[in-house]
């Protein structure tokens, strides 16, 4: 039998069959149908909305609370972690300023101390420095004196060579003279 | 003699009835290609409207079951 | 245990949807027969509820398999609801959710080898959409007094006299006859998608066992029909999902006009 007479076939046989009623079509189920469908229908309805979706739907609000519950508790640590690290940053600042106010202080207390220091070593050095420069003075005087004293022994001399007698003022005066023109 | 005429006018009725899906299946395949058109367009907004792709599609694809309905009465109820 | 099994043995792809009764009923001179009809319904209510009702005493946090796809259940028709008509529609939420899981297990259940399709009978699918009218029209005139007439004469604002006359003369029949038409498509559309893929199967599976019979090359032709039939199986999965979906995504459409007739 082919496919087209398979066809034909129980096409014809169920315009065959003397009632030959399309099963949805056919009326004498519908009673029980409709009944049927109604009770079940209802049954599933009840046994659903009473029992079991209320169950359903309070774990799923309760999942979702939870968890919302434990985005807030986590947010509220992220806050609270927050906050500590700026007190944090807050005292860091503090302990910093204070370590530079130190510092300074004790610069300054020592710079005054350097300059003290200092200027006592300059005067020090200073009234040092004049009584050396006193002394180079005298010393140079005297040595001048002297040497004004040797012209003057050594004029005595060369006149005397030359058969001159001097006298040791006139000779020192002479000598004065040419030294201080 | 009569009834196989009638008998033969059931057949022929029915597969005339048959015609109206041509309608179901060009509202489906029109429905399906606006869709990958669109989506192939902004594919971001594709998946949200999946559902009334198919929501599209068997309503399109009813009116075209109502003429296989109106084939089936022919065949089994006239 | 043959009762039960209609058409497995009939050749014909009509009698599949054969109703046989296993119990008779008399009430009040209605014939409330317990059929095979009955019998997969029952079949099909009872997994439901035993489902749902081992998924609902699971009350873990972190949910296990099945808990999690009962729980996709429930928020899939919420979120549903939600899109279309709001929080306010979702008191209508376990009738739609006993719409989508009644449908959808009749749908399931029928496609069980032997099994028998309630949902591809006519009465079954009427009734159901009958009830979902009944309800929006009830709850409409409930909640709105005679305002849900506006869903039939929408406000059109300010217009001519004459204008919004003609207008309405041509709206309201309009409206009227496609809300008229909503019960019929609502259950003509389950009924024919359902009878038409069983139908269907049955033709591809009857094509193939004949053609093998036949032999020779014909064979080939059964190989080729017996694959079209499981492919036309898995499409039959994803209309008893779908077709259960739209009865109830309609549903909810319909229901949101009894809760905002004015559009």
């Amino acid at each position: 039998m082919t496919a087209v007479s398979y066809l034909t076939a129980f096409a014809a046989d169920a315009a065959a069959k003397e009632p030959a009623v399309f099963p949805p079509l056919d009326t004498w189920h519908f009673p029980s149908q409709i009944f049927w469908t109604l009770l079940l229908f209802g049954l599933l309805y009840f046994m659903l909305s009473r029992f079991i979706l209320p169950k359903l739907g309070s774990t799923i609000e309760t999942r979702h609370s939870t968890i919302a519950d434990n985005l807030d508790e986590a947010q509220r640590l992220a806050d609270e972690a927050d906050a500590g690290q700026k007190a944090l940053e807050v005292r860091m600042a503090e302990a910093r300023a204070k370590s530079r106010e130190t510092a300074d202080k004790a610069r300054a207390k020592i710079e005054t101390q350097i300059n003290a220091e200092t200027a006592k070593v300059d005067a020090d050095l200073a009234t040092k420095l004049d009584a050396a420069e006193a002394r180079i003075t005298h010393l140079r005087d005297e040595a001048m004196s002297n040497v004004s004293q040797i012209a003057a022994d050594a004029t005595q001399a060369i006149t005397d060579r030359f058969g001159v007698k001097t006298t040791t003022a006139a000779a020192s005066s002479a000598v004065g003279k040419a030294l201080d023109s | 003699m009569e009834g196989d005429i009638a008998l033969g006018m059931k057949y022929i009725g029915a597969g005339l009835a048959c015609f109206g899906m041509i309608g179901a299946a060009i509202g489906v395949g029109n429905i399906f290609g606006s869709f990958l058109d669109g989506a192939l367009r902004n594919p971001s907004a594709a998946s949200q409207q999946t559902g009334n792709l198919f929501v599209g599609a068997a309503l399109a694809e009813a009116l075209g079951l109502f003429a296989f309905v109106v084939a089936m009465l022919l065949l089994f109820a006239a | 245990m043959n009762q039960f099994f209609g058409g497995a043995a009939a050749n014909d792809p009509i009698s599949q949807f054969k109703i046989k009764s296993l119990l008779d009923i008399d009430v009040a001179g209605f014939q409330l027969d317990f059929t095979n009809s009955t019998f997969w319904m029952v079949v099909g209510v009872f997994l439901t509820l035993a489902f749902f009702g081992v998924a609902a005493s699971r009350k873990a946090l972190v949910p296990s398999r099945l808990q999690s796809v009962g729980e996709l259940g429930y928020t899939f028709i919420a979120d549903m609801i939600r899109g279309i008509s709001g929080e306010e529609g979702l008191k209508f939420f376990p009738l739609v959710f006993t719409i989508f899981f009644f449908i959808l297990s009749a749908n399931l259940v029928g496609m069980l080898p032997f099994a028998f399709t309630t949902t591809s009978h006519v009465a079954v699918t009427a009734t159901l959409a009958v009830m979902v009218i009944s309800i929006v029209i009830g709850y409409g005139f409930y909640k709105n007094g005679l305002g849900f007439l506006n869903l039939f004469a929408p406000p059109l604002g300010d217009m001519h006299p004459i204008a919004k006359f003609v207008l309405y003369a041509l709206l309201i029949p309009i409206e009227l006859i496609s809300f008229l038409a909503r019960p019929l498509t609502l259950a003509l559309r389950l009924f024919a998608n359902m009878l038409a893929g069983h139908i269907i199967l049955k033709l591809f599976a009857g094509f193939a066992v004949m053609m093998a019979s036949a032999g020779g090359l014909l064979i080939f032709g059964a190989v080729v029909s017996f694959l079209a039939g499981a492919t036309i199986n898995a499409l039959e999965f994803l209309v008893a999902f779908l077709q259960a979906f739209v009865f109830a995504i309609l549903t909810v459409i319909y229901l949101n006009d009894a809760l905002h007739p004015s559009h």
